[in-house]
């Protein structure tokens, strides 16, 4: 699905990269712990994650994310959108709690695969 | 504040190595504000891609090298992050002048962590660090002393 489509599923509002919405992805992961993110998270482009600080970003960066989405109306500060609008990273938000969203995006195809292989 | 960057032409009598050249980036880390954490990889990132380096050598660097990073930080207060790129290699050497690693056999261990509870509700400090520095490269060698620092050196090849 395209990052547009997203922001339908989850009714969310885009913060930055606007412009990336048309972008394909085709996995994504949801977690508040960036240490399992670095972990066990393999070729996934979109994170949901209901963290707000700059190692959110800065994670998503190194892991070659593309989109962020934060869940439960968390907003992003102005110095993680700069970080993100550095990165071309797409940041938006959902009223959605973190499985609710995970779960509407997985239905629509969203999977979860590319977990780390030993 | 950005990490001081400073690009090193070595040559091989001054590395070591016998390969012929290599490029060089030192970044001293900023132990003071874990919000900065992690600016050293991200430029190190965009530095290893200007030089044409495998994606995915890249990504293994990076995420390595970030996990280190934010230990330096959350550990020993910052220290200095050294990277070397060969033809076929990539250096990392991480020094700082922390408290040591008392216990390096549980600290390698998934899961176990002495960061504080501070980190954790950061997303960080759930004991994946350096068996995530060790997953992600080819070679990791840790020298520490209690009360001196660590230093930590791994290589990706590619």
């Amino acid at each position: 699905m395209k990052i547009s489509d997203i922001k339908t599923l989850l009714d969310a509002e885009v913060v930055c990269g606007e412009e990336n919405l048309g972008h394909d992805v085709y996995s994504a992961c949801g977690s508040d712990m960036m240490s399992d993110v670095l972990a066990y998270v393999k070729d996934q482009a979109v994170l949901l994650t209901g963290l707000v600080n700059s190692q959110v970003i800065r994670t998503a960066e190194m892991m070659d994310m593309v989109c962020i989405v934060f869940v439960r109306s968390k907003k992003p500060t102005p110095e993680m959108i700069e970080l993100a609008k550095e990165s071309g990273l797409v940041l938006m938000n959902t009223e959605k709690r973190m499985y609710e969203a995970c779960g509407l995006l997985y239905k629509s195809g969203l999977v979860g695969n590319g977990v780390r292989h030993e | 504040m950005r990490p001081a960057v400073c690009f090193i032409k070595a040559d091989s009598s001054e590395t070591g190595s016998d390969m012929s050249d290599s490029v060089k980036f030192r970044f001293d880390v900023d132990g003071s504000n874990f919000t900065t954490a992690g600016q050293a990889s991200v430029q190190v990132k965009k530095n290893l891609r200007e030089l044409g380096i495998p994606a995915e050598a890249i990504r293994r660097v990076s995420i390595a090298m970030y996990e280190g990073e934010i230990n330096m930080v959350i550990h020993a207060h910052g220290g200095v992050a050294e990277v070397e790129v060969f033809e076929d290699k990539i250096v990392i050497v991480l020094s700082d002048t922390g408290p040591g690693i008392p216990n390096i056999e549980l600290a390698m261990k998934e899961g176990y962590s002495t960061a504080p509870d501070n980190i954790r509700s950061l997303g960080f400090g759930a004991g994946m660090g350096l068996p995530n520095m060790k997953r992600y490269t080819d070679g990791m060698k840790i020298d520490t002393e209690l009360g001196k620092g660590t230093t930590i050196t791994m290589v990706v090849n590619f």
